[in-house]
């Protein structure tokens, strides 16, 4: 297949992905594929950090409460419109990961991984803080109004939530691609695989690795503050650390090096426990866990990584 | 300031629950470099299979007895067939591991013994207060059993020769390999006792939290940070740090920022300590070979 081929390909696959639902899916199945477009965003943040950057982090839920948190109170207490939070939410969460990357990349490998693990344990307690609560409204949280389409479109509030959403999914999706092909992307492999070798090559080890977490949030963040968008409604115990584990599952199944793979494990997220949840509500937890370690063992690369191999497969057939 | 030393006394008595899990971590750190995000979660799990026992009729000191015996066969079939194949992959894979048995014991216990607070029996009795009201009955009795088992588990590492051999095995496998010690198997006993150091933590905890899936999520964060703060790579500092994380608990949640931020001061704690000084007050500074 040629590259003009494949590009072909998925510009029609997002159109399909535009279309189909809104004419066969039912307002809870948009508000579904609406979400997979947000955990979308958040896992592909963290396939940035961890699998192009190589740094574990487990705090992504972390990000997703801010970007959330960010356009709840600009909504709410600002009456700043819905699509106007986005870019504020990209800027802050982008701050705060900055912010937190510089301390927690000096301590690398397992030692980001505790802080980032704390870090999504405290969230909660955090946003239930009494000195916020002006902000966050405490225990009860925000609860926000469905956006209405707009210009007249006919569409119920369901399908155009999922309209928009989708089209800032595909934009930050090719920005992310862009990313990666990019001067970035590349210093950021090469300090993956060979860490000497590209500092020797004056590849700037923290400069980069600082950049790719402040990038990573980033993304996390908006795909929090659509999330908030399509859910109506921020509170602290939605951000719990299971949230983190839950983003951290659909890196793992999608793959957590490559971009795609955050679209796959963003399926799975939201998919499998709506499935496994009939058989027992703690169910969906323990499959994860199972599915989880099954991957660590047989398949690294997530989905992703079988899908190319079975590509590869199928066109050496040929 | 008899309100600071009840604070201080109190601190001990959660501390060195505290200190029993940093222990169990350090343990597992040493051995493999790997920390064991599911330490809490195995405790938890244990702590309702000793409920059960007690429920069904067994003695208080019999459950005790049969949940570590438990704890620590189920620590070493985990390390042999989960973590022992993973003992040269990359972080992502263990850290990945750990997480999905993370997920699996919350669940399972949520499943099995569901989400409802349950309370959890203290051998040491209700009574009043003693101590000049310092400290409850269960609080000293707790102490007493941790200082037990730290004390036990020291002696042990530091007067037989299976406790050298684990030593050995952790902090030099090959040499170890070559003189003999079967160094794999000494890896699955010293998860087989940290896995059962755990399991007592957790029964000692459970009467005073009250028993739930989620109820080591605050322990295990305290007990990071007490791993921290004393020094990864230390047991006696894993042991010192978790006391003092108990003793800064209180002080902190009574005295600084209060109760409601009592997980982000341990996370706080955590930050500082690694920033400013990674080896922790006991423990080397780990260099990387280049």
């Amino acid at each position: 297949m040629t590259q003009s081929n494949s590009r072909f390909l998925l510009i029609l696959f997002v159109v399909a992905a535009a279309v189909v639902p809104l004419v066969f899916a039912s307002g809870y199945q948009l508000f579904q594929l609406t979400l997979v477009v947000a955990y979308a965003l958040s896992v592909l943040g963290k396939n940035l950090v961890t699998g192009y950057g190589g740094q574990v982090s487990l705090g992504q839920g972390a990000f997703y409460a801010v970007g959330a948190y960010t356009a709840a109170i600009l909504m709410e207490h600002f009456n700043v419109p819905y699509w106007a939070t986005l870019p504020v939410a990209a800027v802050v969460t982008g701050m705060v990961g900055l912010a937190l990357g510089l301390p927690a990349l000096r301590l690398g490998g397992l030692y980001l991984a505790l802080v980032t693990f704390a870090m999504a344990v405290a969230v909660p307690q955090l946003l239930k803080y009494k000195l916020f609560e002006n902000w966050t409204g405490g225990v009860q949280g925000i609860v926000l109004n469905k956006p209405d389409a707009p210009f007249g479109l006919p569409l119920d509030p369901d399908q155009w939530v999922y309209l928009f959403t989708l089209s800032v999914g595909v934009v930050l999706f090719v920005a992310a691609t862009n990313l990666v092909r990019s001067r970035i992307g590349l210093a950021l492999m090469a300090i993956r695989d060979q860490p000497l070798a590209a500092e020797a090559m004056g590849v700037e080890l923290s400069r980069y690795k600082t950049l790719t977490f402040g990038f990573g949030a980033l993304f996390t963040g908006v795909g929090g503050a659509l999330g908030a968008i399509a859910v109506g409604f921020v509170s602290p115990d939605s951000f719990s650390i299971a949230l983190s584990l839950t983003l951290f599952v659909g890196m793992v199944i999608g793959g957590a090096s490559s971009i795609s793979g955050a679209v796959y494990g963003a399926l799975f997220i939201v998919f499998v426990p709506n499935l496994a949840e009939e058989i027992s509500k703690a169910i969906p937890g323990a499959i994860f866990g199972v599915i989880l370690i099954l991957f660590m063992f047989f398949a690294p690369g997530g989905i992703a990584s079988l899908l190319s191999a079975q590509m590869r497969r199928f066109r050496a057939a040929r | 300031m008899e309100g600071v030393l009840h604070q201080i006394i109190s601190g001990i008595a959660t501390g060195s629950i505290y200190a029993s899990i940093s222990l169990a971590l350090v343990m597992i750190f040493l051995a493999t470099h790997q920390i064991n995000f599911a330490q809490g979660e195995m405790a938890m799990f244990s702590t309702y299979v000793a409920l059960t026992l007690i429920q069904a009729g067994v003695p208080y000191w019999g459950a005790f007895v049969l949940t570590l015996v438990f704890s620590f066969i189920a620590g070493m079939v985990l390390q042999r067939t989960l973590l022992e194949p993973l003992a040269r992959a990359p972080v992502l894979a263990s850290v990945g591991a750990f997480l999905g048995l993370l997920l699996i014991f919350n669940n399972i216990a949520g499943w099995i013994f569901t989400y409802t607070l349950q309370p959890f029996p203290t051998p040491f009795g209700a009574g009043a207060p003693i101590l000049g009201g310092m400290l409850s009955r269960h609080e000293l009795g707790s102490t007493a059993v941790t200082l037990v088992v730290l004390t036990a588990v020291w002696a042990f590492f530091r007067f037989t020769k299976l406790g050298l051999a684990l030593r050995g095995a952790a902090y030099n496998p090959v040499s170890s390999r070559l003189v003999g010690i079967p160094v794999a198997r000494m890896l699955s006993l010293g998860w087989g006792l940290a896995a059962a150091i755990g399991a007592i933590a957790g029964m000692m905890v459970a009467p005073i939290v009250f028993l739930d899936p989620n109820m080591m999520a605050g322990v295990l964060l305290y007990a990071f940070a007490g791993a921290l703060l004393g020094g990864i790579t230390s047991p006696l500092g894993a042991v010192v740090g978790g006391v003092l994380m108990g003793v800064i608990e209180n002080i902190a949640g009574a005295y600084i920022v209060g109760t409601e931020l009592k997980l982000t001061t341990a996370l706080v704690i955590i930050v500082v300590v690694l920033v400013f000084k990674p080896s922790g007050l006991f423990g080397k500074t780990l260099a990387n070979r280049v």
